[in-house]
């Protein structure tokens, strides 16, 4: 499943984890490492005495400021925290979890205790122990988010009056309605197991979006626009709107690398959104699309990030979100073509800026870099400490990952980006080598099946492409594909110039469901004669 | 204090929070909650957990300056300092031009949403409901993910005009996917109640069972426009789509498929079959609910469609008073009358056509025309001439519920459904609708 981004979305579907409290207090600074350190270590040995034979302890406090407006009214303001303490254990070779926000000594004791407890009566249905990759302990480590402004220091009327500047230049821009909201989080983590680490860790993400309405009232008809901002690993300024971040397109479009221009995308939403209420209606049949990063990150994430999850190929998520059509013979087979030989995807949970970037999973395992598809060929899942083994590795990829202290981590997915081409090509030198073809820039209406062969993606904005050259503005467009086909399809990629990222804030998945965040990047790509279907009805 | 508060707790309670306020109004919402559940793959248990969850929210407002705040604790000091948060926050705040001020106290009609089958499920309860799916599955080689999670909770709201509201639930929702070893057969089932006494995890694991069994050999039939019979589970993930998008406001914007050219909107006009009747009833005892909605109005037995028209769309106070007309609450429980026929019936006055056990990853491609994407999943059998012939490859699928419900030929009853989108609870009948679009294949199993 994909919670992923919703400019227009309701107040009350956005994830709050944790108590409301006052701006200032988000500041506060927490209890240090040494302290943490030493409520780890009640637990570990807890854990221990009861018969744990690996613990592992999260003492977390996770802070949210949401900002949320229409037109020129604050709708809302979120400032949240949530603290306490996760125990996870292996008894009787079966897990136990066990949380609680009763951060002293005896609470954790407690705690630790439950776990053991928990594993012991669920080692009853347990057939296979459950076994971990081995990770040395690291000992001491500290990570944080490289970012230059804190978000939680910029005080709440800075945001309202960008957000208010946001709204008000998509009105005089010909928006009949604009909603705007900001979204930024700081996790402050620290990770202790018994195979000896003990990580703190201070991350932070952040997001700015809208939706901009155009009404027609006497045709009776509205159009949207999303911003075509993307969810970063960073702080406040992402916000700055740096020029030597922007990448000019066709057309007069802009594509934002790591700092995004709001106000500029904003007025540039209000006239596109105009121009769809008498955008042409998409002609169905076979185009060659063009697709911006801004776009192509949520295919990436639907039909390769989510299928090469391993336990999703093992069926641990059968019930809910699907098993997947990537399955281990295939991968075992060593030529299974996902794509063409210039698609290569990589998993990371390292590069700069991005959602999925941290020091060392939820697991301990320091992160890396590792090729999921190369030359058009799976090679790798995404696996954890307890799934390694099954795909013949030693070490985890260190992919784990749980939403809050309270919830149990799990296989989440790291970055999944597309690798740039290695020739210099702009985006204006792909579309000049078009006929017929569909330019998409934004993420609109997505849907896959349950093993990721079919999918059906829309967009924000679509040009037409006639001989070389952008026409006109179409509308109605959604493309269908296979996921085989459609990556076997990819005839072009634009260099590393024209490479962003795009990401998902609120991923879900799981039962009871948690949220991750996820980064993809790819440059503007070229796939060719891909079924583009007419989505106007009339009601 | 218990995490479940009594109705005179709750109301000894909020009657001490409201004595700490010092603004002109205020007003009180706690909730109190636990739950339980437990998650298996691969026929083993994988994850199970327990969480007991109490808020206490207060809202404080000086004429039009309003202030939220809430807390977790409900010791007199955490309580007081939550009070006056509230009113820190309302003083500092810009003024709402949207708020309306509290309500005067109202009458509220009865509903029965707690039993204690439900409230008394411990850790070995859910583990021997999970046990006699799990045995049934292992026996025949099939595979089997389920999840099982029951709650038990309630709400009560109290303001400073006097209004008081107090509302206890219970639910417990199971769901499960049976797959064949090889990975060629799939069949799901999920079951909702109030009353715990009434799930039957064996009854429900079979029904999966016949399904994942019955999908093997699945024969790849030309997408198109097709007679379906779609069971409850598969409707409703459509119809939902109408229900959320019933806001006045909205329509009155132009911007809803409620919208109409000239700035009306369709209230009043038949957008459907005139068989089609929706509205909500707290009172229903097969899907209680609250009888009244989050800001304290009442909510009575009110019909949203009637033969087909647009009787009600949803009102804020805000919204209401704006426009000079009655407000109306989203509503807290949908149904839609069915008919009839049973499924069996349907199925066997079906010279042509695809029964549909359940849709998946449904999106909306299109709010104007509420035309919605997805595709069938765990279970899609072709029917001729009145019988099920064979279990057929899965579709995705282009359609409206609203142009679905205009192409309506046949109703059956109605049964309490689980929404695998929402989680949310419906009475829904299963229906028989002509010229459903699917527009390509999948091979997904």
């Amino acid at each position: 499943m994909s919670g992923m981004g919703f400019g227009a979305m309701m107040l009350s579907q956005v994830p709050v984890i944790g108590n409301p409290v006052s701006e200032a207090h988000l500041l506060d600074p927490w209890m240090d490492a040494a302290s943490k350190k030493k409520l780890t270590e009640v637990a570990l040995n807890a854990a221990k005495s009861k018969g744990a034979t690996y613990t592992d302890v999260r003492i977390g406090r996770y802070l949210q400021q949401y900002v949320f407006t229409r037109e020129k009214q604050v709708q809302n303001i979120v400032n949240a925290e949530s603290y306490g303490i996760g125990v996870r254990v292996i008894a009787n070779g079966t897990w136990g979890f066990s949380a609680t926000s009763d951060v002293t000594a005896d609470g954790i004791a407690k705690c630790a205790a439950t776990a053991v407890a928990i594993a012991k009566a669920n080692s009853k249905f347990q057939k296979e122990p459950v076994e971990l990759a081995a990770q040395k302990g690291v000992g001491d480590q500290t990570w944080k988010t490289p970012i230059t402004k804190n978000a939680f220091e910029i005080p709440v009327r800075e945001k309202i009056d960008l957000l208010m500047n946001v709204n008000g230049k998509a009105l005089e821009n010909g928006a009949s309605f604009v909603t705007s909201n900001l979204f930024f989080v700081n996790e402050q983590k620290y990770f202790a197991s018994s195979d000896g680490s003990f990580i703190d860790q201070d991350i932070h993400r952040v997001w700015p979006t809208f939706t901009v309405t155009v009404t027609d009232k006497a045709a009776g008809k509205f159009k949207t626009r999303d911003a075509i901002s993307s969810p970063m690993g960073m702080g406040y300024e992402y916000l700055d709107g740096l020029a030597s971040e922007k990448i000019a397109g066709p057309n007069g479009l802009v594509g934002y690398r790591n700092s995004y221009d709001m106000v500029e995308d904003a007025i540039m939403a209000a006239k596109q959104a105009k121009q769809k209420i008498t955008a042409k209606t998409v002609q169905p049949g076979k185009y060659d699309l063009v697709l911006d990063p801004n776009h192509l990150g949520l295919t990436i994430h639907e039909s390769v990030g989510h299928p090469t999850e391993l336990d999703r190929v093992l069926g641990y998520e059968a019930n809910y979100a699907g098993t997947s059509f990537a399955t281990l013979d295939k991968w075992q087979s060593k030529n299974f073509a996902y794509g063409s030989k210039l698609v290569n995807i990589v998993a990371d949970k390292t590069q700069p800026n991005t959602l999925g970037a941290v020091g060392y999973d939820d697991e301990g395992v320091p992160c890396k870099e590792w090729d999921i598809i190369k030359d058009g060929i799976l090679v790798n899942y995404q696996a954890i400490r307890d799934q390694v083994k099954i795909i013949g590795e030693k070490e985890s990829h260190g992919c784990c990952y749980a939403d809050n202290w309270s919830s149990v981590q799990f296989q989440r997915m790291p970055n999944i980006s597309l690798k740039p081409g290695i020739e210099k090509r702009s985006v204006l030198d792909m579309i000049k080598g078009v006929e017929k073809g569909i330019y998409i820039i934004g993420r609109g209406s997505y849907s896959i099946d349950q093993q990721r062969y079919n999918f059906q993606f829309g967009g924000q904005v679509f040009y037409e492409i006639k001989n070389g050259e952008l026409t006109g503005m179409l509308d109605d467009v959604a493309y269908q594909s296979n996921t085989q086909e459609f990556w076997n399809s990819c005839s072009q990629l634009c260099d590393k110039d024209d490479y962003r990222t795009f990401g998902s804030f609120f991923d879900g998945k799981g039962q009871p469901g948690q949220v991750s965040a996820v980064s993809h990047g790819s440059p503007t790509t070229r796939f060719d004669g891909v079924n583009v279907i007419n989505t106007g009805r009339k009601i | 204090m218990a995490i479940i508060l009594t109705e005179a707790e709750a109301k000894a309670l909020l009657q001490k929070v409201l004595k700490y306020s010092k603004a002109d109004e205020c007003e009180i919402n706690i909730m109190g909650e636990e739950r339980g559940n437990l998650r298996y793959a691969r026929n083993e248990v994988s994850t199970s957990g327990a969480l007991t969850n109490q808020n206490l929210e207060v809202q404080s407002a000086f004429g039009q300056k309003v202030g939220v705040a809430t807390v977790d604790e409900f010791s007199d000091e955490a309580i007081e300092k939550c009070v006056r948060r509230s009113e820190e926050l309302a003083q500092l705040a810009p003024e709402n031009p949207e708020y309306v001020g509290v309500l005067e106290p109202q009458t509220y009609g009865k509903s029965t949403g707690f039993f204690e089958s439900t409230a008394a499920i411990n850790p070995d309860f859910r583990a021997d409901a999970v046990a006699k799916s799990l045995e049934l599955t292992r026996a025949q080689n099939l595979t089997a993910a389920g999840f099982l999670e029951n709650q038990k909770g309630y709400r009560a709201m109290m303001n400073s005009k006097g209004l008081f509201a107090y509302y206890p639930s219970t639910n417990i929702n199971f769901s499960l996917t049976v797959r064949t070893p090889d990975g060629t057969g799939s069949g799901y089932v999920a079951r909702g109640y109030s009353d715990a006494k009434k799930l039957d995890t064996a009854a429900a694991t079979k029904i999966a069972i016949l399904k994942s069994k019955g999908s093997v050999g699945a024969k790849a039939l030309e997408p198109g426009k097709y007679t379906v019979i779609l069971e409850p589970t598969a409707a409703v993930v459509l119809l939902e789509n109408i229900f959320f998008a019933m806001d006045a406001r909205s329509a009155d914007e132009g911007r809803s498929f409620l919208s109409k050219p000239g700035g009306k909107t369709k209230l009043g006009e038949k957008i459907v079959d005139e068989r089609v009747n929706i509205y909500t009833d707290p009172a229903n005892p097969d899907l209680p609910s609250s009888p009244w909605s989050g800001d304290g109005q009442p909510i009575n037995k009110m019909s949203m469609i009637e033969k087909g028209v647009v009787k009600n769309m949803f009102y804020s106070r805000y919204w209401a008073k704006k426009n000079n007309v009655k407000p109306v609450p989203f509503p807290t429980n949908v149904i839609m009358e069915g008919g009839t026929a049973t499924l069996e019936e349907m199925i066997k006055s079906t010279k042509q056509g695809i029964l549909v056990t359940k849709l998946w990853y449904i999106r909306e491609v299109d709010p104007q025309t509420l035309l919605q994407t997805g595709l069938t999943r765990d279970g899609t059998f072709y029917i001729e001439n009145g019988v099920i012939k064979h279990p057929i490859k899965n579709f995705r699928f282009n359609e409206s519920p609203v142009i679905m419900l205009n192409n309506l030929e046949t109703l059956g009853k109605s049964e309490r459904v689980v929404s695998t989108e929402s989680d949310r609870n419906y009475l829904i009948p299963p229906m028989k609708i002509r010229e459903f679009t699917f527009s390509s294949l999948s091979d997904a199993v």
